[in-house]
């Protein structure tokens, strides 16, 4: 009850989602349950989360399969939004570009020259790496509201070039592609497959970008995000950071990309309109800015709940979903993760 | 935090895990008998249970209008005509906001979860194009899809998919064989929706002008994101074409008559496509403005006086107003849907066996079936080779407040053949 | 020469509504430093109620006021209600929460008014001037005149009344505003309500020529943005300038520039844009930030 007192609309001292993080950090280091601390807890988790999922596709129906995949795909994708939006404190709107990309690149391989899927995936991320570090450099002198608005820009710029250049994309009929088969060995139906590759290239995905902020890099960018100058002062190169981040964002779309081609098996540019790129902002917000947990539980938001906003609203599904942002922002302003970790700090526990 | 988000996101995939089981989505029941070993999930000698899906939410939400007219029509059959067979139609909608990845989602809902016993319509070619794989692995009735694209028809591979409306290539053909008659020598020019819609339409109209004096002096494209397509129009004007070809969906087909009309300079024979040719999208402009437009159709327009007195019109309006109070009859998509769902009526009478099988050998199966809401002579036609059932069209020119029709109704299969891939 | 002069009334006209709608938002941006994603979502909504007053049978100019109060009314309960309970959280969740209102008032519009288009009363009449070869509309002329009137009301509100200096003050800096004993919460409140008029008169000035439905301003404000960013996002009088030179220019670039032709146009916008941010961050009439660290 008192969880729900604190997430009440009226708390005026919610922090910014930088501090809110640096705070979910101290606050999870200080739980103690049965003798355990939290990075065993932490652990154990992770392991239990894993199990679940390598668990559902053998009880869930095909359609539940999908579901969880798309919301594997959307994961992965958001996680490289968060790199740029939670960990470097830069907005982009137009990551569903970049998403594009790694689409279109598979889709192309695949099509053109035939390439066998697996080979498609670290090309297409390469490809995004490479357009996000060349389009990085100039968006990179930017900040805030510009960036926001340039990449938006290139959001909304990318659909008619996809149709201009026919004779690679195929226009705007778009591409349609044999999804992954199953190898015969592994006895498995074709969305469970489909499936473990997603969720593979998933916890790659994850446990690099873990990698990675705690490398060199990911504390340099903390010290970008949380003071500009004063991380320039101590010798840390900005631009240099910057760029390497939206060109590490710009990957991780690129491989999100890349599954949902093998995933959905069509690609055409009025999927990925600017709409896409909104939502994947959205998603990131509202699961959550800097935390690990984040994109996932966007993730699920971005998947299920236009489905439930048709429950409640059939005529005008859009008034329930644009309602149910505003009051996911209310209630938590930090994303659900930070409510999550505000919740159980309201749990009494001995020390 | 983290353990905690983790940990529940843990919980939450178990718990749904449990509830699960997997085999419930994957095995169907069989009919026995005559029919023996065909399809019967999803339908009953009681009932049976339809999926459709359409953009109720973005930027084509227009659309859902149509499985409203859809739903009155089946809600009056089950009310007073004790359904289609004696069996009730259960029609579940569903929202893909025009999103291909979100179709997919939503046609395995519709087929795993709510064990329909066909897909009754899924609009736009990107959602049906990413579907229709999925249905016909899972041979499932895939009918009457709200696209007008070629392929439905032309694809060999798909034989649960089929389209309904006329193909964006018959209609280019009803214009082309028009122009030939009426103004071989004619120049055009074109404006066009720069997606699957207006290059289908554009393309067939070009390769039907192939060989003939008629001529395209100029093109331009828009992207539905454009505000407007008045830069376009001026364009257009510089040729001094003396035929306008108006490719658009309702809005722009709106800006485009009222641009022609305020251009004094340039005075084309303006022919609108199907799509925008409803007295919704001329009223706006004025009816002064759209005087001797051309256009074509193939069912009849709720607006439109001439049929204010049509038996099947007037049922219509009455039962809209019975089975769906707050939409208005005189919006055309909901007329669209009545029509076709009358056409999923009479296709799944005619079905031999009542099962899935049965019902995609009667959409392939068609022989001159009568459809009321479609215009006199218009009539439903497929065999073994031919997936489109409406291929006639009339044309027809607005005089006053309405449209006339003019001339025969072409049936473009016997002007130009069997259109193929 | 006369078709190119033409191409140029074309764009001048095109501009003015970018004009209208990037007002609108720099408006918002100066007092609450957020962009307004549902900017245009409310002036479409706006103008709807516009609609439903003439459909009513009021005379146009009658509806038209009671649209402004109704919009500037509407404008303030939206900072009040929506705005408000996320004061102070981080800028993301505000702009994020727009997003929602974009969303909500879309759909709201589309279940109210259908999707289907209604004709909006044209305010100017039909025709244009001739001058020597070329032909200017009557709703150009209108457009930019109105747009220009709007201005100078704001120029005279700001610059000249006790609201308008308290309103700069807050736009200045609102912890000294504050201090001084202006009420802070209430002049972000007119700020809102403020654009949400602009937005008003933006809409009803759009619909007789881009039609009436919801979906009307969706493509206006990707240009109104481009406007905003060429001109400054804290200077009205730059959104204004700066709407007529993106206008004009995407037009000469889609009748001139081969390449670009009409599908590629959208790009124009992009390219300034980035043209823009690169050379003079804070645009040609913005206010350069010199930040304390």
């Amino acid at each position: 009850m008192t969880g729900r007192a604190d997430a009440n609309p009226a708390t005026r001292d919610a922090a910014p989602a930088t501090a809110a993080a640096a705070t979910g950090e101290a606050g999870a280091t200080s739980v103690r349950l049965f003798g355990w601390d939290a990075a065993r807890w932490r652990w154990v988790a992770a392991a239990a989360l894993l199990a679940a999922a390598l668990y559902a596709p053998f009880q869930l129906i095909p359609f539940h399969v999908f579901q969880l995949t798309m919301v594997l795909v959307y994961a992965v994708a958001l996680l490289g939004l968060n790199l740029l939006v939670g960990h470097a404190g830069q907005i982009s709107l137009g990551h569903g570009a970049f998403f594009a990309v790694g689409a279109y690149a598979a889709a192309i391989l695949m099509e053109r020259w035939d390439t066998p899927y697996p080979l498609t995936l670290p090309i297409a991320a390469a490809v995004a790496f490479v357009l996000g570090l060349v389009l990085g450099v100039p968006a990179m002198r930017l900040r805030g509201l510009y960036l926001a608005l340039v990449t938006l820009a290139i959001a909304i710029f990318l659909v008619p070039l996809l149709k201009r250049f026919e004779e690679v994309t195929g226009g705007s009929m778009g591409l349609t592609l044999a999804k992954p088969a199953p190898p015969a060995w592994s006895g498995l139906a074709e969305d469970q497959w489909i499936y473990f590759l997603v969720l593979a290239v998933a916890v790659a995905a994850f446990l690099l970008a873990g990698s990675l902020l705690r490398s060199r890099v990911g504390r340099a960018l903390h010290a970008v995000r949380d003071n500009e100058i004063a991380a320039e002062v101590m010798g840390v190169r900005l631009s240099f950071y910057k760029t390497l981040a939206f060109a590490w964002s710009a990957m991780f779309a690129g491989a999100a990309g890349c599954v949902y081609t093998w995933v959905i098996g069509f690609v055409s540019p009025d999927s990925f309109t600017v709409n896409l790129s909104i939502t994947l902002l959205a998603g990131l917000v509202v699961g959550g800015l800097g935390t690990m947990a984040g994109p996932v539980l966007g993730a699920l938001f971005v998947m299920f709940v236009p489905g439930i906003s048709q429950e409640i609203n059939d005529a005008a599904p859009g008034v329930i979903f644009g309602l149910l942002i505003i009051a996911v922002m209310y209630v938590a302003p930090t994303g659900l993760a930070g409510l999550a970790g505000r919740l159980i700090r309201k749990i009494p526990r001995k020390e | 935090m983290r353990v905690s988000a983790i940990g529940c996101t843990a919980l939450l995939l178990l718990a749904v895990a449990a509830c699960g089981g997997r085999d419930s989505g994957g095995t169907g029941t069989t009919a026995s008998g005559q029919c023996q070993g065909q399809q019967t999930t999803g339908i009953t000698d009681k009932s049976i249970k339809l999926g459709g899906i359409y953009p109720l939410s973005g930027p084509a939400s227009a659309y859902g209008d149509i499985p409203k007219g859809i739903k009155a029509y089946f809600d009056y059959v089950n009310a007073e005509k004790g359904g289609i067979g004696g069996r009730k139609v259960e029609f579940v909608v569903r929202d893909d906001g025009y999103q291909p990845p979100k179709a997919v989602e939503e046609a395995r809902r519709l087929v795993e979860q709510e064990q329909v016993f066909a897909l009754f319509q899924t609009l736009g070619t990107p959602s049906t194009t990413a579907t229709w794989d999925y249905t016909n692995q899972r041979k499932v009735p895939q009918l009457f899809v709200a696209t007008g694209a070629s392929k439905w028809g032309t694809d060999t591979t798909h034989p649960w998919t089929i389209g309904w409306q006329p193909n964006y290539i018959s209609e280019a053909r009803v214009y082309a064989q028009y122009l030939k008659t009426e103004q071989p020598e004619a120049k055009v020019a074109v404006l066009y929706q720069n997606d699957d819609f207006g290059k289908d339409l554009f393309g067939g109209f070009k390769r039907a002008i192939e060989g003939t004096r008629v001529t395209i002096v100029a093109e331009q494209s828009y992207e539905v994101t454009d505000p407007s397509i008045d830069p376009q129009m001026r364009n257009l004007a510089e040729s001094k074409a003396d035929v306008f070809l108006n490719i658009t969906t309702p809005k722009f087909g709106s800006q485009a008559l009222a641009a022609d009309a305020k251009n004094t300079g340039w005075n084309p024979l303006h022919i609108i496509n199907n799509v925008s040719a409803s007295i919704t999208v001329l009223k706006p402009v004025g009816f002064e403005n759209v005087q001797g437009i051309v256009s074509s159709s193939y069912y009849k327009d709720p607006n439109d006086p001439t049929w204010q007195n049509d038996a099947e019109m007037v049922l219509y309006k009455q039962k809209m107003q019975q089975y769906a109070p707050g939409a208005d009859p005189n919006i055309p998509y909901h007329t669209f849907g009545w029509a076709v769902a009358n056409s999923f009526h009479k296709a799944m009478e005619a079905a031999k066996c009542p099962t899935r099988e049965g019902l995609r050998d009667s959409v392939r199966n068609l022989q001159n079936v009568p459809i009321d809401m479609l215009l006199p002579g218009v009539t439903m036609n497929t065999a073994q080779g031919d997936g489109f059932p409406i291929e006639s069209m009339q044309l027809m020119t607005f005089k006053g407040e309405r449209w006339e029709l003019f001339g025969e109704v072409i049936d473009t299969r016997k002007e130009f053949g069997p259109l193929t891939g | 020469m006369a078709g190119f002069l033409q191409q140029v009334v074309e764009g001048l006209g095109a501009g003015a509504i970018y004009a209208s709608m990037a007002l609108a938002l720099v408006l918002i941006y100066q007092f609450t430093g957020i962009v307004n994603f549902a900017q245009g979502e409310l002036a479409m909504f706006s103008t709807y109620i516009a609609w439903q007053c003439v459909a009513a049978g009021l005379p146009f100019w009658a509806a038209l006021a009671l649209t402004l109060v109704v919009s500037f009314a509407g404008g303030m309960l939206v900072e009040r209600l929506i705005i408000r309970p996320v004061e102070g959280a981080p800028e993301l969740t505000i702009v994020i929460v727009t997003v929602g209102l974009f969303i909500f008032v879309n759909a709201a519009a589309g279940w109210i008014w259908t999707f289907l288009i209604k004709d909006f009363p044209n305010p100017f009449p039909q025709g244009a001037l001739q001058l020597g070869g070329i032909s200017v509309g009557f709703s150009t002329v209108g457009v930019l005149g109105v747009v220009a009137l709007v201005m100078v009301l704001l120029y005279l509100l700001f610059q000249h009344t006790r609201i308008g200096l308290g309103m700069r003050a807050v736009a200045t800096n609102p912890s000294s505003a504050r201090l001084v004993g202006i009420r802070v919460g209430w002049t972000l409140a007119l700020g809102w309500g403020l654009a949400a008029t602009v937005g008003a008169v933006s809409g009803v000035l759009i619909a007789p020529l881009l039609f009436l439905e919801p979906n009307m301003m969706g493509g206006v404000l990707i240009y109104a943005f481009a406007a905003a960013t060429l001109g400054g996002f804290d200077s009205p009088a730059g959104a204004v300038v700066g709407g007529v030179i993106v206008g004009v220019a995407e037009t000469l670039a889609g009748a001139y520039v081969g390449f670009i032709g009409s599908d590629l146009k959208i790009g124009v916008p992009l390219m300034i844009i980035l043209g823009v941010l690169l050379l003079r961050p804070q645009g040609l009439f913005g206010r350069a930030v010199v930040e304390r660290a």
